[in-house]
């Protein structure tokens, strides 16, 4: 057959994408399930690094099942219980929603030494991907005790800092509302926040829409969680 | 490949891949690969991951086109050529997903960059469509390698003067700069994590090269 010819090359495009898309289905199908889990270990590993539990690949789902186990749930914006797996909320389709309207997954974390800390959930968009993380709330509802972020594609060196644990670190002890019970969030501040600053930290240098889509991605969930903060609040008083 | 004739070290296919290892490597000398090596350098570890990803797809795109070489329409090679890269980076994604999760988190967008990466594609088209299978996976080796090097050493640089660190697959982050260090004074280059940084550790590259060989620098 002549090589040059149109025949020949509409049949060799024709049959070369049959080979590469089926290899490439049957890859993905064969892997799919492989990976599925992986990214469930991986959730469970972030949760758990959220309450600053160290886990690896292999050990992870059996601290989770320790620490936290089946102690999860999903609130809506009014903070009321509503039915459902905490595990299975599907955030990115969530973060889509109005914040009224979302469903918010809550992890109940246990801690060897009995303290109980609320691990709240987070989505929101970098300069490039999405963003996601999970902090760590003391059982006043205020104070953070620890946060991992991640992210889809953010520049190394720069954005990508932000799933740094020195990053991550300065998130402890800061606290989400004001003094007069007022909710701050946590701000996350370009040159860097005050050495005192309760409720801000400072931003990744060279990774300034990174840092802002952090900020907005904070407000924006503790806004969504604030019904249900102040009434882990309010229960502690009574 | 049984009825060639010459062994398959012979000094002529050893020089494939040295020769891109120094006066012919592809990103100083024919300013190929350019902007992944500015992307992927601002720390060591995703510079190592990065080259040994590029090993990997360029030798085996290197062999496939070359044993197809022959039934390949010209009119189209160009797009064969990138569907062949494209589905083997996509498999090498899957594949870290199932297997290597932890890295596939790490490489995330360097991945789909390798598709762009300039040095695949001219390879394919300077050497694998005129060459026999072997030496296409030595050229493939040897320019992949010589890409590395680069872009490993300016990770290197780059990490070590700007964050005071050194990262490595497998083990983390090490802090490399002595505490004492910043205690006198001393400063982390915030510039060196910026992406010019890259093409100025490139330009010295550059330079150096070619005040140490002087048939690399053009006559006007």
């Amino acid at each position: 057959m002549d090589k040059q010819g149109n025949l020949y090359t509409f049949i060799y495009a024709a049959v070369m994408v049959i080979i590469v898309a089926s290899t490439l289905a049957l890859v993905s199908q064969g892997l799919k399930p492989r990976q599925v889990r992986n990214e469930m270990v991986a959730k469970k590993t972030d949760i758990l690094q959220s309450v600053n539990i160290a886990s690896t690949s292999k050990d992870a789902e059996a601290k989770y099942e320790e620490i936290i186990g089946e102690a999860s749930y999903i609130v809506n914006f009014q903070g009321e219980k509503v039915d459902g797996v905490a595990f299975d909320v599907d955030l990115a389709k969530e973060v889509r929603k109005p914040l009224e309207e979302r469903l918010y997954p809550v992890y109940e974390a246990r801690l060897e030494s009995g303290e109980l800390k609320y691990v709240l959930q987070f989505r929101g968009n970098g300069l490039w991907g999405p963003l996601w993380g999970y902090v760590s709330l003391n059982d006043d509802g205020e104070t953070i005790y620890g946060a991992t972020f991640g992210h889809k594609s953010e520049t190394p060196g720069l954005g990508a800092e932000i799933a740094n644990d020195g990053f991550q670190a300065q998130f402890k002890g800061k606290e989400i509302f004001n003094s007069n019970g007022e909710l701050v969030s946590v701000a996350v501040v370009k040159g860097g926040a005050p050495d005192d600053a309760k409720s801000a930290v400072d931003a990744v240098s060279g990774g300034t829409i990174t840092s802002e889509g952090l900020q907005n991605m904070l407000s924006s969930f503790f806004e969504g969680y604030e019904q249900f903060l102040k009434k882990i609040e309010r229960e502690r008083h009574e | 490949m049984s009825s060639e004739k010459e062994p398959l070290f012979s000094a002529k296919n050893m020089k494939l891949i040295t020769a891109p290892l120094g006066s012919q490597n592809p990103i100083p000398v024919q300013v190929l690969g350019i902007c992944s090596a500015l992307a992927v350098t601002a720390k060591l570890e995703p510079s190592i991951v990065m080259a040994l990803s590029v090993v990997f797809v360029l030798v085996f795109a290197n062999l496939i086109v070359s044993l197809i070489r022959n039934s390949i329409p010209s009119r189209i090679r160009i797009i064969v050529q990138l569907v062949i890269v494209a589905a083997l980076v996509i498999l090498v994604d899957q594949i870290l997903k199932a297997y290597a999760y932890d890295v596939s988190q790490q490489l995330s967008v360097f991945v789909g960059l390798i598709i762009t990466n300039c040095i695949i594609m001219g390879r394919l088209e300077a050497f694998a469509l005129g060459n026999k299978p072997w030496p296409s996976i030595l050229d493939g080796i040897g320019n992949a390698a010589g890409y590395g090097l680069i872009l490993i050493i300016v990770g290197f640089v780059r990490e070590l003067f700007g964050s005071g660190t050194l990262s490595f697959p497998g083990i983390g982050t090490l802090n490399v700069i002595p505490a004492a260090f910043y205690e006198w004074g001393y400063v982390n280059n915030g510039f060196m994590i910026l992406p010019p940084m890259a093409l100025i550790v490139v330009g010295i590259i550059i330079w150096v090269q070619r005040s140490r060989d002087k048939s690399l620098v053009e006559s006007n």
